[in-house]
C-alpha cells in the first residue's frame, strides 16, 4: 500500500495532524493499534478527569460550546470528544493495526504492520508521551509478596489487595491515586520526590486560565533556558473534578496519608527513603510562590486587580520529618506513579542518538521525513496537553508539506 | 539568551568555565566519570591522618596542586589526645563546605552578589549506639540541621531558593540523605 503520509496514533495529536494534512490536501492514513483514543480507553483510571478546564480543551476547528466551560471532562467524555471529532473531520483512520516497524528507505519509509506494509514519504509518530511507565530501579527488587501496579494499570481502589498501599510519586497521578485510595478507607503512604505544586485556582481563576493568560503555556522550546530540564519537569500536582479543589500534600496529610521521602533502596524487606524530603517540599513551595508572584505582576500590569480576589499565598507544606525506613510488611500493594515515557521500539534506529534518545528539533526529526507529536514541551509548554496539539500540528504539517514538495522536485 | 538579562556577580566563581564544562560533559558523558580517593594512615591511638592527593576524571589521572591532609582523633573526654576533629565532625564539615560551595555557584549563576555566607551545622548523636549499650540506637546522627546566614543583594525568597538549589545539586547532601552501598574489604 502506498500513501504520502502515515500518521501513527489516533489520539488527539494524530487527529489534529490528520485535520491539518487534510486542510493541505495531503493524502494520508492514521493507524491505531485500537480505536480512536485507544490509550484513553485502556490505560486510564476510572475516576480520571482532565486537569485542564473544558473551555481549554480545544482541537483544530473545535471549541467547547457545552454548558460547563469551567468543568473538567471525565475520561469517557474525552473519548466521546475524540470519537466525534474523528467523525467530523472524517479522518482516514485504519483501526486495529499494530505497527511492527518503521524503516527509513532514504527517501521515504516502510511501515510494516500486522495488516500489511505501507510505503510513504513521511511518518508522523503521534503515539504520545505516556506509552509506558518510567519505573525506578528499585521496582525490580520489591518482594514478590507485594502486588505491584503502575499508574497505567491502576483502575480503582477495589483492584488492590486488602491492606496498606505505598504510592510512589506525588505528581498528578500519584496525588490523585493516593487521594482516591485514602477516601476508599485505605492506609496510604505516599513517597515524594521532585514535584510541581500549584493551587487549583488563584484569586478566583483556574490556574490553567492564569498559565494561559500569562503566556506560560505558549512558551516555545527554543525560548527557554534549559529545554532538557523543562521537558523533564513532572506534571502539575492537580486534580480535575466536579468541584474546584486543591489537592496537595497538605490536603493528603490532613486526610491521614503518611508522607515520606523518595524511595531510594529496598533491601531485606525494608525500603529506605530519602532524607532530602524537607528540601523537596521547600523547593516546591518556593517555585509555587514564584509562579504566583508572576501572576500577581501580570494582573497588576493589566489592571485586573479590581476584578480579582486579593493576592494570597498557600500555606507552606507542613509535613514534619519523614520516616526514613519503611517495613514493607505493612503494605499489601505498591502503585508506581513515577512518570511515563514514550515508546519507540518499532522505530528505525537511525532516528536515535548514541544514548538512545530520539533526535529532533521541535518534533522535526534529524531523520528526514519523520515527525513527532504530543511529547512534553516538544514545541511549546502545552505540547503534551490536548490544547497544545492544534498549534504543533499546524506547524509540523507545514514541515511535512515542505518535505513532500522537496521530494517531488528531486 | 538569559545571560543578557542576568546581572553579573563576582563571587569568585568562574561561572563561564562551569557552564562550558556542563556542556562538554553533556556531549561526552564518559568524561563525567570521576573517582575520588582518600588514604588514611593510623598514627597512634584514635589519631589518624588522611591524605587526599589524586583523583580520576575527564578520562585521566589528576593530582591535587598539593597533597591535602586531615587529622582525625577523639576528644579528651573520650580519653584521647584530641589531635584532630572527630570523623563525624569532618562529615559535618564536608556537608557545610559542599552546600556553601553550592550557594556561591548558584548565586553567581543567578547574578546575585554575596557579601557573606555562614553555615552552622549541628547534629545529635546518642553514644549508646556506638558503645553498643542499646541495639535500637543507631550509630550515626539522629538528624542534621544546617543554618545558613547569608548577606546578599537579594530578597529572602531568592536566598531561600539559592539554598534549596544548592541542596539539590550537592554531592555530600545526597551522600548523607540517601543510602550508598559500601564495600569494605581486606587487601
Amino acid at each position: 500500500m502506498r500513501t504520502p503520509v502515515v500518521v501513527i496514533g489516533a489520539g488527539q495529536a494524530g487527529l489534529a495532524m490528520s485535520r491539518n494534512l487534510a486542510n493541505r490536501s495531503i493524502d494520508h492514513v492514521v493507524l491505531d493499534r485500537g480505536d480512536v483514543a485507544h490509550s484513553w480507553r485502556t490505560e486510564r483510571w476510572e475516576s480520571l478527569r482532565l486537569l485542564t478546564p473544558n473551555w481549554m480543551t480545544r482541537l483544530p476547528g473545535h471549541r467547547y460550546d457545552g454548558p460547563d466551560p469551567d468543568g473538567f471532562m471525565t475520561k469517557d467524555e474525552v473519548i466521546g470528544l475524540l470519537e466525534s471529532y474523528a467523525r467530523r473531520i472524517d479522518a482516514p483512520i485504519v483501526a486495529h493495526v499494530e505497527v511492527l516497524s518503521v524503516r527509513a528507505m532514504n527517501p521515504g519509509f516502510e511501515v510494516a504492520t500486522d495488516r500489511g506494509t505501507w510505503s510513504c514519504d513521511a511518518v508522523v509518530a503521534a503515539t504520545g508521551a505516556s506509552s509506558e511507565p518510567r519505573l525506578p530501579p528499585v521496582a525490580a527488587v520489591i518482594p514478590g509478596r507485594l502486588q505491584q501496579l503502575n499508574a497505567l494499570q491502576y483502575r480503582s481502589p477495589s483492584q488492590l489487595a486488602d491492606g496498606g498501599v505505598l504510592v510512589v510519586g506525588a505528581s498528578a497521578s500519584g496525588v490523585q491515586i493516593s487521594d482516591e485510595l485514602r477516601r476508599a478507607g485505605r492506609e496510604v503512604t505516599v513517597a515524594v520526590g521532585d514535584h510541581v505544586r500549584v493551587p487549583r485556582s488563584y484569586r478566583g481563576r483556574d490556574i490553567h486560565w492564569w498559565m494561559d493568560a500569562i503566556g506560560q503555556l505558549d512558551e516555545r522550546y527554543d525560548e527557554v533556558e534549559d529545554i532538557g530540564r523543562a521537558r523533564r519537569l513532572p506534571s502539575l500536582q492537580l486534580i480535575g473534578g466536579p468541584s474546584l479543589r486543591t489537592l496537595d500534600l497538605n490536603t493528603l496529610a490532613d486526610a491521614g496519608v503518611r508522607v515520606v521521602g523518595k524511595v531510594m533502596r529496598v533491601a531485606n524487606g525494608r525500603a529506605q527513603c530519602s532524607g532530602a524530603l524537607a528540601n523537596v517540599l521547600a523547593s516546591a513551595d518556593l517555585k509555587q510562590d514564584r509562579l504566583l508572584e508572576r501572576i500577581d505582576a501580570f494582573a497588576h500590569e493589566r489592571g485586573l486587580d479590581a476584578q480579582l480576589l486579593e493576592p494570597s499565598r498557600p500555606e507552606r507544606t507542613k509535613i514534619g520529618v519523614g520516616e526514613l525506613e519503611l517495613d514493607l510488611s505493612q503494605f499489601a500493594s505498591i502503585v508506581w506513579a513515577t512518570g511515563y515515557r514514550p515508546q519507540y521500539t518499532w522505530l528505525d534506529r537511525a532516528a536515535f542518538d548514541h544514548r538512545g534518545n530520539i533526535t529532533h528539533d521541535g518534533g522535526v526529526c534529524a531523520l528526514d521525513g519523520l515527525y513527532l507529536m504530543g511529547l512534553p514541551f516538544m514545541r511549546r509548554r502545552k505540547s503534551s496537553f490536548i490544547d497544545g496539539v492544534a498549534s504543533d500540528a499546524r506547524d509540523l504539517a507545514g514541515h511535512v508539506h515542505a518535505h513532500l514538495d522537496h521530494l517531488a522536485r528531486v | 539568551m538569559t545571560n543578557t538579562h542576568t546581572p553579573v556577580a563576582d563571587n569568585g566563581v568562574n561561572i563561564e568555565a562551569l557552564r562550558g564544562a556542563r556542556q562538554a560533559l553533556t556531549d561526552m558523558p564518559a568524561a563525567a566519570q570521576f573517582q575520588w580517593r582518600a588514604s588514611c594512615e593510623w598514627v597512634k591511638g584514635t589519631h589518624s591522618r588522611t591524605t587526599m592527593s589524586n583523583f580520576f576524571g575527564l578520562g585521566q589521572e589528576h593530582n591535587h596542586r598539593m597533597a591535602h591532609t586531615l587529622d582525625a582523633d577523639h576528644p579528651e573526654v573520650f580519653a584521647s589526645e584530641d589531635n584532630g576533629a572527630t570523623p563525624p565532625e569532618l562529615v559535618l564539615g564536608a556537608l557545610a563546605a559542599c552546600l556553601t560551595a553550592g550557594v556561591a555557584t548558584v548565586a553567581t549563576n543567578r547574578g546575585i552578589q554575596l557579601r557573606s555566607v555562614t553555615a552552622t551545622v549541628e547534629a545529635g548523636m546518642d553514644l549508646q549506639g556506638i558503645l553498643g549499650i542499646d541495639g535500637d540506637v543507631r550509630n550515626g546522627f539522629d538528624g542534621v540541621k544546617v543554618t545558613f546566614a547569608i548577606d546578599a543583594d537579594a530578597s529572602r525568597s531568592d536566598i531561600e531558593a539559592i539554598v534549596a538549589q544548592s541542596q539539590k545539586r550537592s554531592a555530600v547532601f545526597d551522600i548523607m540523605s540517601n543510602p550508598t552501598n559500601i564495600a569494605v574489604v581486606v587487601a
